[in-house]
């Protein structure tokens, strides 16, 4: 059984690890560093990274409201994600046997993201060739839409895998790439977070939660990479 | 052949919620006790740090605490006619792994049943006659009633510091709290939550329809607190990674934060991890339990014999456990015989959003920060005039802003290109969503057996779930999502809302709760019920089986709060009843 004296220590530990860490938002993190860009490839070759550029430049473009999917580092986000346990699928049931099942089932399919990626890709490419005579990431940005479109409607039907499925999964890994944290590749100089107004893992707004309609004065930061410039 | 350990008085299949209430009720009561969890240890220090676990990537969306379907998983079909397939990753619900459980990862939303949820058949057949009910619902009441629980709700509100406002106390209705729920005898631990923007123009548009706001009761501390077992916890910094995430700062109620650091050092309790449960063994007679079997990291099995086998898995593997440790009848839903894997229920779960004019700062924020009216859950209306029965809540949450997962757009805005850019810069900081927070009855033919096809990875017959949404909780979803609109229409300065259904068959893609029930239910007999009202195995006196798994049928609430309560109650008939004379509990 317990001791007094054991017990009554670990409590004041605990109390003390608490404080401890309510006091970290007092203290800024050091400014973000100057970023270069990640090229080297983990699981893209040269041809799928300039059709997933090409993508990531119409998902989120660039334009008046500012930088886009593509300057945010998306495209070495997603390179990551695939060559990672997400892309080899590391914690799906992977077992047969294999059946279609309903859309209320889930994915059903027998491919790793990284599979339905570089499979996508291929048959987006062989049918803009067949179309256009060029591959996807040479298309004029209004083609790439017209594509892209198609793809989220299932209206192209790709030999390999369904187009509906491979679209979503890319808009969600573009939407992760954008707004995650920059640790991971992608929402460069914290291009995504800076668009939306969200101040990134902050921990402590006792201060500001009841001054309704008050914008977050501080600038973005990241777990790792330190906080944005001003 | 599996290495037989030495035995110990009390087994626990797994080291989340319940069993840490039971690990500190019976080594409080002498015993020698040891918890078997599947996953790893975790700890506020290091695991959940703030430079560690505000990583929304990692944990809400890769989802880094949870079970992992590779290992242990579970087969769906939305009816008798299909054939179940795996779900091959994580979606609707989210089980928990590893010390801890899903109570490190929960919201905090904590509740209490209301009275007439205990008696569900009988109060409706009552208010309403025999017919009004479908044929094939198999709601029943329960065997015990909130005047039984609530000293034991009360007990589990003080551990856990729950933030929150009386409405009923000793029958006296209170300004500003639930006047619909059954009376507590005293107040909360600790006052509300501090109100954010977004709730407090939904208290005021709610007051203004003649609807009665109350603060969701929060197991996010909203000042610093010591519990009565002496475990201290800080003051909530709302930082918007409650949900999916452990707390860095000591403010959500957890087994970490409320339990372990007094059960874990004590000398007669002791865990393993990475130790996954895959027997529960019976002597030859069949009618008591000898102990488990356990597989360790390296697939080595070990027999652990016990006096006493408490289940304190989630629902779905404590029913996984009993069908493949072939205790009890399993149920067959063409006879309507047999109780294991009787009344599976979920949750339903429908939101409007609202975008407001000013901005909302919606990622400062508390997994329990929400305002709430329970004016059209349970039978708090008259049902009299719709045809269904049971209802939900309504709730403006402020979870926090996590920007994968949590941006809301409006209707109609594009999935991507320049005008989903666009909305998501005018919205983000604009905008809230309301729950529709909605029980799920029980049905003859949802249930849960075991999968004759896919297999888990120690070679067991996955669980297999066969469920769907049912005319009398979809239409009451859609009563009460009517509800929640006239709010949307009432609050001040909203741009405008956007509303999300629940509608349609129940699909296992889409994340809607961790709110699975029933399939080992309580009762009050063995041809009803796996377990009777102390959460004694009727089969089986020496298993006790705990959590919500024995909900006979699912209310309108969050399910922690009764799993909290029921486990007291249990663990007080086992300490002051069973162990001074083991056996059947009358």
């Amino acid at each position: 059984m317990p001791t007094f004296s054991r017990r009554s220590f670990l409590i004041a530990s605990a109390t003390a690890s608490a404080t401890a860490c309510s006091r970290i938002p007092n203290t800024l993190p050091p400014e973000y560093p100057e970023q270069t860009r990640n090229d080297a490839p983990l699981f893209l070759d040269a041809s799928e990274r300039r059709f997933i550029d090409a993508a990531c430049a119409r998902i989120i473009p660039k334009d008046e409201l500012g930088p886009g999917a593509l300057e945010a580092g998306v495209p070495d986000f997603i390179d990551r994600q695939l060559a990672g346990p997400f892309g080899q699928a590391g914690t799906w049931y992977m077992q047969g046997p294999w059946s279609k099942g309903s859309e209320e089932q889930g994915y059903q399919l027998k491919f790793t993201p990284a599979q339905l990626y570089r499979h996508a890709i291929h048959n987006i490419d062989d049918y803009c060739n067949t179309q256009f005579k060029k591959t996807f990431a040479s298309l004029s940005p209004d083609e790439q839409d017209r594509v892209l479109t198609g793809l989220e409607k299932g209206e192209i039907e790709l030999p390999d895998v369904p187009s509906k499925t491979f679209f979503k999964m890319l808009l969600q890994n573009v939407t992760e790439g954008f707004f995650a944290d920059p640790m991971y590749g992608g929402n460069r100089d914290f291009i995504g977070w800076k668009l939306i107004g969200f101040p990134g893992p902050r921990y402590n707004y006792v201060a500001e939660i009841e001054q309704y309609g008050k914008p977050y004065p501080l600038p973005p930061v990241s777990l790792k990479l330190g906080r944005a410039k001003a | 052949m599996a290495t037989k350990l030495k035995s110990v008085d009390a087994v626990l299949v797994g080291f989340g919620w319940t069993a840490a209430i039971i690990g500190q009720e019976l080594t409080e009561a002498g015993l020698q006790v040891v918890a078997l969890e599947r996953g790893p240890f975790r700890d506020t220090v290091p695991d959940f740090s703030p430079t560690q676990i505000q990583d929304e990537l990692r944990y809400a969306v890769r989802k880094a605490t949870f079970e992992e379907p590779d290992r242990e998983t579970l087969t769906f079909r939305n009816d008798a006619s299909q054939t179940a397939l795996p779900m091959r990753q994580l979606g609707s619900f989210l089980p928990g792994v590893g010390v801890g459980g899903a109570g490190v990862h929960w919201n905090g939303q904590n509740w209490r049943f209301m009275p007439t949820d205990f008696k569900m058949r009988s109060h409706c057949e009552q208010r309403y006659g025999k017919k009004f009910l479908p044929d094939d619902m198999t709601i029943q009441d329960w065997p015990l009633t909130y005047d039984d629980l609530e000293p034991y709700y009360d007990k589990w509100e003080y551990l856990c510091g729950i933030s929150g406002k009386a409405g009923n106390l000793n029958g006296t209705i209170q300004d500003g709290g639930n006047p619909f729920e059954g009376a507590r005898k005293r107040e909360f631990p600790l006052p509300p939550l501090k109100r954010c923007a977004s709730t407090a123009k939904f208290d005021e548009a709610a007051k203004s329809l003649g609807l009665h706001p109350f603060p969701c009761p929060a197991g996010n501390a909203s000042l610093p607190y010591t519990n009565p077992l002496g475990v201290k916890m800080g003051q909530c910094t709302y930082c918007g990674y409650c949900e999916w995430f452990g707390c860095a700062n000591y403010s959500k109620a957890s087994p970490q934060t409320t339990i372990l650091p007094v059960l874990l050092r004590k000398d007669n309790f002791s865990y393993k991890t990475n130790a996954t449960v895959t027997r529960i063994n019976l002597d030859s007679t069949g009618k008591k339990a000898t102990g488990v079997t356990y597989v360790d990291a390296q697939g080595r099995e070990f027999e652990q014999p016990a006096d006493l086998v408490v289940l304190c898995a989630y629902s779905l593997h404590n029913v996984h456990l009993l069908l493949t440790s072939k205790i009890g009848k399993p149920y067959d839903p063409v006879s309507g015989e047999g109780v294991v894997g009787k009344n599976y229920a979920y949750q339903m779960s429908a939101y409007v959003d609202v975008f407001f004019d000013e901005i909302v700062n919606p990622f400062m924020g508390a997994g329990a920060l929400g305002q709430v009216v329970d004016d059209f859950n349970g039978d708090n209306f008259d049902h009299g005039p719709h045809g269904f029965i049971g209802g939900g809540y309504i709730c403006m949450w402020q979870t926090g802003g996590r920007p994968i997962l949590q941006h809301y757009l409006p209707t109609g805005t594009p999935k991507w290109g320049g005008g989903f850019k666009k909305a998501l810069k005018e919205n983000y900081l604009r905008a809230s969503s309301m729950q529709i927070h909605g029980g799920v009855m029980s049905f003859r033919q949802n249930h849960l057996d075991l999968d004759p096809t896919y297999r888990d990875i120690f070679g067991n017959p996955l669980l297999r779930l066969t469920f769907d949404f049912q005319k009398n909780d979809l239409d009451m979803e859609k009563f009460v999502t009517e509800r929640a609109v006239e709010i949307a229409k009432a609050v001040k300065g909203n741009r405008g809302y956007n509303v999300r259904p629940r509608e349609g068959h129940y699909g296992i893609v889409e994340y809607q709760t961790t709110h699975n029930t029933g399939g080992a239910i309580i009762g009050d007999s063995p041809s009803n019920s796996v377990i009777n009202k102390y959460c004694q195995s009727w089969d089986v006196p020496n298993l006790f089986v705990m959590g919500a798994s024995a909900y006979p049928q699912n209310p309108g609430y969050n399910p922690t709060g009764t799993v909290g309560a029921l486990t007291y109650w249990a663990a007080d008939a086992i300490r002051s009843r069973y162990l001074k004379n083991p056996g059947a509990l009358a």
